[in-house]
């Protein structure tokens, strides 16, 4: 009853609810349904860890951090190194990591903070400026051609009933929840977490009660760095690995934080997570969406959702008494 | 005994505009102190000069140590809370993190602290979910004072706690400090519009005016005094 009430009071909430005992009765009924749902929820789960990359770093800096995709892909090729030079999968993902969260504060501390009192538009040149040179060097360094990492997961495919699920899918899954849990349980339950919500939200009262508002900053944008090289890793088996691998993901990913509404961390994965499924039955049941029709649609949907909730899925108009 | 704060000759401007002119006072440990006057005399400026947070000149001591040019964020490290104009409060938080924010400095357990602020705050106790944004005015306040009250700190500097609040609350509040005060031997530098209660709390007060210290001494001395009388006490 309580939780009956509380959906009431919360018509999007009622709605996703909703979109989840469809997705269970269609694949109830159908395999092939359940199949494009479990690959569609791992896709989204990739995008919806870089959309809280992306939406991190909106709190903290209020810009979208245009490289953020290409930030991704770099750390990516950094894993791919590390198995180059023989270290195995799990052991590159690890240090891959790290080296992410040192490349994001690094980025944060020598091309952002310069520029991030000056103005909001003097930030937003300075991503992509960092996206072309990420891109610039990468390509560089690893040319542009397609190249392979070993496969994380494995090839096998589980049967459950009729319904077959490549481990590929359950670990992209697994893999990006989980990460996504960790940050979460990061910033809602550590004293670290809490002091850089309130550098993001208030840094000239942060300061006042003794934080280091900057080292706040820097830090979050280690983490979005770290998020994204989970994205960027996840993706590579699917897409493998070349220097404009996440540019649509990005694009995706972009749209996934807008429809969670941009300041939410929630909205951004369930923004991420629906719209990776979205696609998927879109693309099985609707014959005339094939590839080159994905994006628009996404967009399409995102414009169409912010047409009835302008802050998006989660975003809430803050109550305040003044 | 040398003061625990103790400002000489203390300049602060904003871009061009010089807000502080050579202002000097102190601040003994365990004192209320009050800073007087009217808008624009540079009260707000000075708690701001001693937290770091406007640029400023001159010397600046704290526990015998120069403050220099140490940032707001040291300052409080140091042991200085200041709970600025607005409160500081982080509104899109709840009470309960608001509070835990003051501590964040702090290793350890804060358990003890949380008990300390819940004896002289009770009603927190319940509404420690409560997105802080929503408290009213007088709450605000308080929670802003609890929050200070958990760094530990020192000193305490409060800008204007009066501002927007019922004559009632504004009582209510002096009235918590005067007991922080009392009981904790917290020292607390005071900036108020609202001299009557100020100089009826502090044992002593600075009169601004224009950025200078026009006048200063023992709260009962300026009490008398003809011209606080006329322009600050209305009678």
């Amino acid at each position: 009853m309580e939780i009956a009430r509380r959906l009431a009071q919360r018509p999007v909430l009622l709605v996703l609810a909703g979109g989840c005992v469809f997705l269970v009765v269609g694949s109830l009924d159908s395999s092939i349904f359940a199949q494009q749902t479990v690959a569609g929820l791992a896709q989204g789960a990739i995008f919806g860890s870089l959309a809280l990359a992306l939406v991190l770093i909106y709190r903290a800096t209020e810009v979208i951090n245009f490289a953020q995709g290409e930030m991704a892909m770099a750390t990516t090729y950094v894993a791919f190194q590390l198995t180059k030079w023989g270290l195995s999968y799990w052991a590159a993902f690890a240090i891959t990591l790290v080296v992410a969260f040192v490349f994001g504060t690094v980025v944060q501390l020598v091309f952002i903070r310069p520029v991030q009192q000056k103005s909001v538009i003097a930030v937003v040149i300075v991503t992509i400026g960092l996206f072309i040179l990420i891109d610039g060097l990468v390509t560089w360094r690893f040319s542009a051609q397609l190249q392979f990492m070993p496969a994380p997961f494995g090839n096998s495919v589980y049967h459950v009933g009729s319904v077959a699920v490549s481990r590929q899918a359950l670990g992209t899954l697994l893999v990006s929840v989980l990460s996504v849990i960790l940050l979460g349980v990061l910033f809602r339950f550590t004293k670290l977490g809490l002091s850089m919500r309130a550098a993001a939200l208030r840094p000239a009262a942060a300061r006042l009660v003794g934080i280091r508002v900057d080292w706040m900053l820097a830090i979050g944008w280690g983490l979005a760095a770290v998020l994204g090289a989970v994205a960027g890793l996840m993706t590579e088996p699917t897409q493998f690995l070349q220097p404009t691998m996440m540019q649509s993901i990005l694009l995706y990913a972009f749209a996934a934080a807008v429809l969670g509404g941009l300041e939410s961390p929630v909205g951004a994965v369930v923004g991420g997570l629906a719209l990776g499924v979205f696609l998927n039955l879109i693309g099985q049941y609707v014959g005339f969406v094939g590839a080159a029709l994905q994006l628009p649609l996404a967009f399409a949907v995102l414009l169409g959702v912010l047409l009835v909730k302008p802050n998006g899925l989660f975003g809430r108009a803050l109550v305040r008494r003044v | 005994m040398t003061a625990l704060l103790e400002l000489k000759s203390v300049n602060a401007r904003y871009g061009q505009l010089r807000v502080l002119h050579d202002v000097s006072l102190a601040v003994e440990e365990g004192q209320i102190v009050a800073v007087l006057g009217a808008n624009g005399a540079g009260k707000t400026t000075t708690l701001r000069a001693i937290s770091g947070t406007v640029r400023r000149e001159g010397e600046l001591r704290f526990a015998g140590r120069p403050l220099g040019r140490s940032g707001p964020e040291t300052v409080a490290r140091l042991g200085i809370a200041h709970v600025p104009e607005g409160r500081g409060t982080f509104s899109e938080l709840t009470v309960w993190e608001n509070l835990r924010l003051g501590a964040t400095t702090r290793h350890g357990s804060s358990d003890d602290d949380f008990a300390r602020v819940l004896r002289y705050f009770p009603w927190i106790e319940d509404r420690r979910g409560q997105q802080a944004g929503t408290l009213s005015g007088g709450e605000q306040q308080m929670l802003a004072l609890a929050r200070a009250f958990m760094q530990r700190p020192r000193l305490l500097l409060l800008d204007e706690p009066s501002l927007g609040l019922a004559p009632l609350l504004v009582t209510e509040i002096f009235r918590i400090v005067k007991e922080l005060n009392e009981q904790e031997g917290l020292t607390v530098l005071v900036v108020e519009q609202n001299a009557h209660i100020a100089l009826q709390v502090a044992s002593h007060a600075y009169v601004l005016e224009v950025g200078r210290v026009a006048l200063s001494g023992p709260s009962a001395e300026l009490q008398e005094h003809e011209s606080i009388r006329r322009s600050y006490l209305g009678y």
